[in-house]
């Protein structure tokens, strides 16, 4: 009777833990099981490769966190790959005449702008969003190989690169703090706040949060600046590790966000937005990828491997709403 | 002594392009009445219905609420009057669940900058929504989609008596549930009108219509064909008058 009030059965039912999402705690449980027995006398255990593993998957999580807020509204950003691209280069241009934090806002703009337009796009020219972002993915990808005439714009500011993904904050390196981050943030404003309740509802039935007065447009614009954001923090976590910026970064990256977000229980059609999930999902991929390298399979077989979850992982996610 | 009217629509006309959806309609809606809306597919039901509820606009004609005129140029206005429409397709989250579907748009929040969600305070609410309905939902905190039709269509109408409305239209609220359910959401239309609210029930199953109207409104390719009072008429004579063109009526009579 009283169930509402029953902690298990609360609101958080929509977000996060529940039954159905422990599977994937269990299915990483049980890789990680399966690849410390086999590939024990290969290093999978030791401290530096599952550092390994976490340096790995740490800025696919965080844009996983910004991509679970997209779909959770019912769209894609399909430009992510090359907004973080973009992003670093920029931002490392900047680093090269002025200081950290102009750059950093330079950098962080050129991912809102891209939102910008993609929002454009969607909610003002009613494009869906998997084509105007893949047309715009296209567009950015061309300017950030054009500007740098495929050069590594290199980055010698070393208070940049240790906040940026390359230092230690004590033990933890300062990756994992911008990971750690985001996704609390991202966790409590999916479930928390009215914010993520309108997300959640955009994605569920736009129809009806537009009839209970949600502005479902802004929602959506709001969330595709937001994620454009989210790629420039990415490319600028690159760039700080690896102390220069390329035209490449991120151009691998969509499709392993969009498995990592899919696998870790969120429906590609809209409506759920399991923040933890899809940073579980990324850890699964990281550690499965980490095994197969181990393993001795070529990337060749691993991009494989991949494709085959994320067939799997969408064959077992939430089906298609009804009608 | 005839209750007085609280709600009258005069001489609606709608038109989509070419196709004449409603011509000359006129209907009166007097207090804690039910008053049943039926005709053919295509007939105009829901298209009347969403004049009053804001969501369309009338080519032409005009309508009273308790005696003043008004216009109902967006759903918003139509819901601050106290008009709330149940639309034929439901219209929840399917994702979310109870208390997130009954204050979705008008969540309790903190107050002002980060606007965190009460949820406490909305559960708490809505089981004393559902218990004041005595809607039957054993655990709110379910998506839902994971409940039956028939308690997903009393999760719509508590939502809708939630903003304490003066009229209720319900559209189609039997279509697609299970016998037992039927008799939940009829009962459940009952006691609304207990708490004073008036109500339009669209229905094409006439045995609901007959169960809780108190007066039913004929409409015909856009026209009013009949309005009859419950006690004077029967389901035979209403079913005529949905499907049989006038002449033929005319005829059926002369042969009698
Ligand atoms: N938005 C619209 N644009 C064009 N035509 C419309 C629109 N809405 C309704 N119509 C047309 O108006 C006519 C009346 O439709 P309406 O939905 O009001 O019928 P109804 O009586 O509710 O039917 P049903 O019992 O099938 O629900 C139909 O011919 C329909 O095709
Ligand atoms: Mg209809």
């Amino acid at each position: 009777m009283n169930s509402v009030n029953n902690p298990e059965n609360n609101g958080e039912s929509i977000s996060g833990f529940k039954i159905k999402d422990y599977a994937i705690y269990l299915i990483m449980l049980g890789i990680f099981i399966v690849f410390a027995f086999f590939l024990r006398n290969r290093g999978f255990l030791s401290i530096i490769n599952l550092m390994n593993i976490f340096r790995q998957t740490a800025i696919i999580s965080i844009m996983a966190v910004g991509f679970t807020f997209v779909i959770a509204s019912g769209e894609f950003d399909l430009s992510i790959g090359s907004t973080v691209a973009l992003s670093a280069l920029i931002g490392s241009l900047m680093l090269q005449r002025t200081g950290i934090f102009p750059s950093v806002i330079a950098a962080v703009a050129v991912g809102a702008a891209i939102g910008f337009v993609n929002g454009f796009f969607v909610v003002r020219a009613r494009m869906p969003s998997f084509l105007a972002t893949i047309a715009m993915m296209g567009i950015i990808h061309g300017l950030a190989r054009w500007i740098t005439h495929l050069q590594a714009i290199p980055v010698l500011n070393d208070r940049f690169t240790y906040i940026f993904g390359g230092g230690n904050l004590g033990p933890i390196p300062t990756l994992f703090v911008w990971t750690l981050i985001v996704m609390v943030f991202g966790q409590i404003a999916m479930v928390k706040t009215l914010f993520g309740r309108k997300v959640l509802a955009t994605g569920g039935n736009v129809v009806a949060a537009r009839l209970a007065g949600i502005n479902t447009d802004k929602v959506k614009w709001v969330l595709f600046i937001i994620m454009g954001m989210i790629a420039s923090l990415a490319g600028l976590l690159y760039t700080g590790r690896l102390h220069a910026a390329r035209y490449t970064y991120g151009g691998q990256d969509l499709f392993t966000i969009v498995a990592a977000v899919v696998i870790g229980g969120n429906s590609i059609y809209g409506g759920t937005g399991t923040i933890i999930g899809a940073v579980v999902g990324s850890l699964i991929l990281g550690m499965v990828n980490n095994g197969l390298i181990l393993f001795g399979f070529s990337v060749d077989q691993q991009v494989i491997f991949r494709g085959v979850m994320i067939l799997v992982a969408v064959a077992l996610s939430p089906s298609a709403p009804k009608e | 002594m005839e209750k007085a009217n609280v709600l009258e629509m005069k001489k609606i006309h709608k038109a989509f392009g070419g196709l004449k959806a409603l011509v000359d309609v006129n209907i009166e809606l007097r207090h804690g009445e039910i008053i049943g809306l039926v005709g053919d597919n295509a007939a105009g039901k829901s298209t009347l219905m969403k004049i009053l509820s804001g969501a369309y606009h009338a080519d032409e004609g005009s309508i009273f609420f308790n005696g003043r005129e008004v216009a109902i140029t967006n759903p918003r206005i139509a819901k601050q009057m106290g008009i709330e429409m149940i639309y034929q397709d439901l219209e929840l989250c399917p994702n979310l669940d109870v208390p997130a579907n009954l204050f979705l748009g008008r969540e309790v929040i903190t107050k002002p900058f980060i606007r965190f969600l009460k949820k406490r305070i909305m559960e708490d609410e809505t089981v004393s929504i559902l218990r004041k309905l005595k809607i039957d939902v054993k655990n709110p905190g379910l998506r839902i989609d994971k409940l039956s039709g028939g308690q997903q269509q009393a999760v719509a109408i508590g939502r809708a008596v939630s903003f304490n409305p003066k009229i209720v239209i319900m559209d189609e609220p039997t279509a697609n549930l299970a016998v037992v359910e039927i008799d939940k959401v009829l009962d459940l239309t009952l006691r609304l009108k207990e708490h004073g609210i008036s109500i339009i029930i669209i229905s094409h199953r006439l045995d609901d219509v007959f169960r809780v109207s108190d007066r039913i409104y004929v409409l015909k390719h856009g026209c009013i064909a009949a309005v009859k009072e419950k006690a004077k008429t029967n389901k035979e004579e209403i079913i005529k008058l949905m499907f049989m063109e006038a002449h033929e009526r005319q005829g059926q009579r002369a042969r009698q």
